[in-house]
């Protein structure tokens, strides 16, 4: 009586291709990450050692080794989050702890929606307009993390929002009712729950910064500056932009050294990233409810 | 009698849809007012509205008055004042996702207390009342959450007594209670009535009965009776939608 | 008594006033999308009223603005190199992002499913300047000995590679629009006898349709403004490309490889500016698109 017509065999078949041949669309998504990785290391490794990653870069960039460069994606990364941190959570927390539900609100939530689409490019644009020239910054570093630090302001403040919002609406009613305020509320039982989430936000935005090229590109970044910045409103090298530098600006450069300076930019960032998981995954083995 | 809140021509708008409308009532100290009436009468939104935790709802519009102690209660722009003078108990339990021993403790450390052994006090006596002491007093550092839901609303009740308030209301709490605790709690709010006004919106006809000095019966966002218990338990001449739902003819 | 009710207010105001400074930081970010209009307005603002002519600008394919002889600022072939590049790109990333996502979705255990994130995570924080690294150093050679033609660095090479980078994207705002269908859609359709694949194409997709839409259109978004990467692929030549593998330039690459030489304040300077104007004009009229078909109109 139960056994499957011949009609629901043969759409069983059909789902499992159809499965098999989605399946098989997904899989490659496997191989570039993979095959970049491997790659690099291959054609990397043998350039890598302590003297490339501490050394300054020497003629013309063409040998020597790129701490210059991983210093300044240091500075730059350590300051633009310095920046975006304090102002995106607080922005994340008036969303969804404050806001009404009104016009307002409506549009500063296209803005962030428009101001995550805004190209790398247009906030160069943006950043060597305002922060360079206006607020004459002249090109430094602040004036590049000013910039990063706007750019990474959404995504923020998007992942905060998420965790924000992850904390059952229950728990702020139930301390509401025993007469703890609004901002009682928020630092009591609002941010220790969402904290995790915060966190891991915030390093994935770590590993977006790190990687950036073009919004730093007219604002604050050398090509070529074998010593390191004294203080903010020096200009520095970037791991990202010396990697574009050696592999398309200048000639001559030994083969192995881009791929190096790629493996060290890709590994900083993955490695980051795996961080950021991990955080994920501890915390929620943990979960309070 | 002494009159703890009065309520005039209070009516509520959700989004343009009424949910009470022109209600006048006084509760008097230290007395349990019942408050009975069928699912979405306007029951819960009374309560909202003595502790304001009905500002939270965006669409809500509130016209006319509380008085608490003869004060408006929407004078203020801040209500936390006034949530610590009333306990609230909701129908269904939250534990705050910390131990037991911070759970009952968070309204008076939100309060500024910060004496340990006022603190420590504060908890024992407030999960003695809620009947809930011998069962969590080993464990007092285990996450709230990890407690049964029976549990967890002793818990709220105990934090609702915590910061000591003037009047405790309490909106339907023994739907996830055992009746034996349900017992145990109606015997402590009899005896909590000494020292506060109780407010009890409940479902169970015959806790009104039982608990109640004056119960009262909504319908639709109106007031239809209000009466002693005797009164209103007996035969006396009533509104006849209120004498079927007592009855259990509906609702 | 008095004391007690002056440090009430006392905290009372303080609270307002840390209220009110959060508040700010919320509608700080329409203050600084309006203020990356108006910087970029103000530098472009000369070329615009002086130099800019409408038909020249958007139907000339004449960019010589550092010319001796005759200046000209038609940007028509770097919009075709963005639009071939942007629609070529999608054309591979769309379809396979969405049906990776109802892969993900629909067909994954949970425990594959949340592999599967991490992995698009890291492949979304492989950062633009590796991928045109990539583009260089792989694709290149690789485009080059399968066609046989003499340089790799081309609209083709360009579009893998940003298929490539807005694949990530695309499938996790697909996921989330399949995730975002109410299970009781899945669980009702099943009891009728449906089986999972029936379920995604008569039930899912319907009732999903808004939502990877908006996937799809924030892919588009994201592979219009790419910048270093593109820079990096397409091989430098203003010209309307004809086939997939001629070089090309788009917009975003042209104020990246420019405005490092250009006199600040000049004429080039500002005419880039106002590149840069365009860009954001359309970015804002696609975001805002998306966003229309995620929320639709009811939702204010």
């Amino acid at each position: 009586m139960f056994s499957a017509s011949e009609h629901l065999i043969e759409r069983q078949k059909k789902e499992l291709r159809y499965k098999r041949l989605l399946g098989l669309i997904s899989l490659p998504l496997f191989f570039p990450t993979i095959l970049i990785m491997v790659w690099l290391w291959m054609k990397g490794s043998p350039a890598l050692s302590w003297d490339f990653i501490t050394m300054d870069p020497i003629h013309g960039m063409k040998a020597g080794g790129i701490f210059p460069a991983i210093f300044g994606t240091f500075c730059l990364v350590f300051l633009s989050i310095l920046i975006t941190c304090p102002l995106a959570v607080t922005a994340a927390i008036y969303l969804s702890e404050y806001a009404p539900h009104n016009i307002w609100t409506r549009i500063i939530r296209l803005a962030i929606l428009n101001l995550a689409g805004v190209p790398s490019i247009v906030h160069a644009l943006f950043g060597l307009g305002a922060f360079v020239l206006f607020f004459n910054m002249g090109t430094s570093i602040l004036a590049a993390s000013c910039t990063l630090a706007i750019m990474n302001l959404p995504v923020l403040i998007t992942s905060t929002l998420e965790s924000l919002k992850s904390v059952p609406q229950a728990y702020r009613e139930a301390s509401w009712n025993v007469g703890a305020s609004r901002l009682q509320t928020i630092q009591h039982i609002v941010l220790p729950n969402s904290l995790s989430g915060i966190l891991t936000g915030l390093i994935f935005s770590v590993a977006r910064s790190a990687g950036e090229t073009a919004a730093i590109l007219f604002t604050g970044v050398a090509f070529y500056l074998p010593f390191l910045p004294k203080s903010v409103f020096d200009q520095c090298m970037s791991l990202s932009m010396h990697l574009f530098t050696i592999s398309t600006q200048v000639v001559g450069v030994p083969e192995a050294y881009p791929y190096a300076t790629a493996l060290v930019l890709v590994g900083l960032i993955l490695g980051v990233n795996f961080v950021a998981v991990g955080i994920r995954f501890y915390f929620r083995t943990r979960k309070k409810w | 009698m002494n009159k703890k809140v009065e309520i005039k021509n209070l009516s509520v708008t959700y989004d343009g849809h009424t949910v009470l409308d022109n209600l006048t009532l006084d509760i008097y100290k230290n007395e349990i007012l019942t408050i009975i009436g069928p699912a979405n009468s306007g029951k819960s939104t009374l309560l909202k509205c003595m502790n304001r935790m009905i500002d939270f709802a965006d669409d809500a519009k509130v016209k006319g008055q509380i008085l608490v102690d003869g004060v408006n209660i929407y004078k203020h722009r801040d209500a936390t004042m006034l949530r610590r003078k009333i306990g609230m108990v909701s129908p269904l339990p939250v534990g705050l996702p910390m131990s037991i021993r911070e759970n009952v403790t968070y309204a008076p450390r939100m309060a500024g207390v910060r004496n340990k052994v006022e603190l420590e006090e504060i908890l024992e006596d407030c999960l003695r009342k809620a009947a809930l002491w011998d069962e969590v007093k080993d464990r007092l550092d285990t996450l709230a959450t990890k407690l049964s839901g029976g549990q967890q609303q002793r818990l709220t009740i105990a934090r609702a007594l915590s910061h000591k308030p003037e009047i405790l209301c309490l909106d339907e709490f023994s739907i996830a209670i055992d009746p034996v605790t349900t017992m145990k709690i109606e015997q402590v709010l009899a005896t909590l009535k000494k020292d506060l006004t109780i407010v009890l919106v409940t479902n169970v006809i015959n806790q009104a009965k039982r608990l109640g000095d004056r119960t009262a019966m909504i319908l639709n966002g109106v007031l239809l009776d209000l009466s002693e218990n005797k009164k209103m338990f007996s035969n006396a001449p009533k509104d006849i939608r209120t004498q079927n739902y007592i009855e259990g003819l509906f609702g | 008594m008095r004391n007690k009710l002056s440090t009430y207010f006392h905290r009372i105001f303080s609270e307002r006033r840390l209220e009110l400074l959060i508040e700010a930081c919320g509608v700080s970010c329409i203050i600084f999308i309006l203020a990356i209009f108006v910087f970029i307005l103000k530098e472009a603002y000369p070329f615009l009223v002086s130099k800019f002519s409408f038909s020249e600008f958007f139907f000339s394919t004449e960019w010589h603005p550092a010319s001796v002889v005759k200046i000209r600022y038609g940007t028509l072939a770097l919009l075709t190199g963005t639009l071939f590049v942007t629609g070529l790109s999608m054309l591979m990333a769309v379809p396979l992002g969405l049906a990776c996502a109802f892969y993900i979705s629909e067909f994954c255990s949970p425990k594959m499913r949340e592999f599967y994130k991490i992995v698009i995570e890291f492949l979304a924080a492989i950062p633009s300047v590796v991928w045109g690294f990539v583009a260089i150093m792989i694709v290149n050679p690789l485009l080059i000995k399968i066609f046989n033609i003499p340089v790799g660095l081309n609209i083709l090479n360009a579009s893998i590679i940003l298929a490539l980078m807005s694949l990530p994207l695309i499938i996790s705002i697909g996921e989330d629009a399949l995730r975002a269908v109410p299970e009781t859609y899945r669980e009702a359709a099943e009891a009728m006898g449906a089986t999972r694949w029936e379920v995604a194409t008569k039930v899912l997709v319907p009732a999903a349709k808004n939502g990877l839409m908006a996937a799809a259109l924030l892919g588009v978004g994201r592979a219009l403004g790419e910048t270093m990467a593109v820079l990096m692929a397409t091989g430098h030549a203003i010209q309307i490309p004809h086939s997939l593998f001629d070089p090309g330039r788009t917009l975003t690459a042209t104020i990246a490889a420019e405005l490092g030489e250009s006199p600040k304040g000049g004429e080039h300077y500002q005419a880039l500016f106002a590149i840069g104007l365009l860009l954001f004009l359309v970015s804002f009229t696609v975001n805002l698109t998306a966003d229309y078909f995620i929320r639709g109109k009811k939702n204010v």
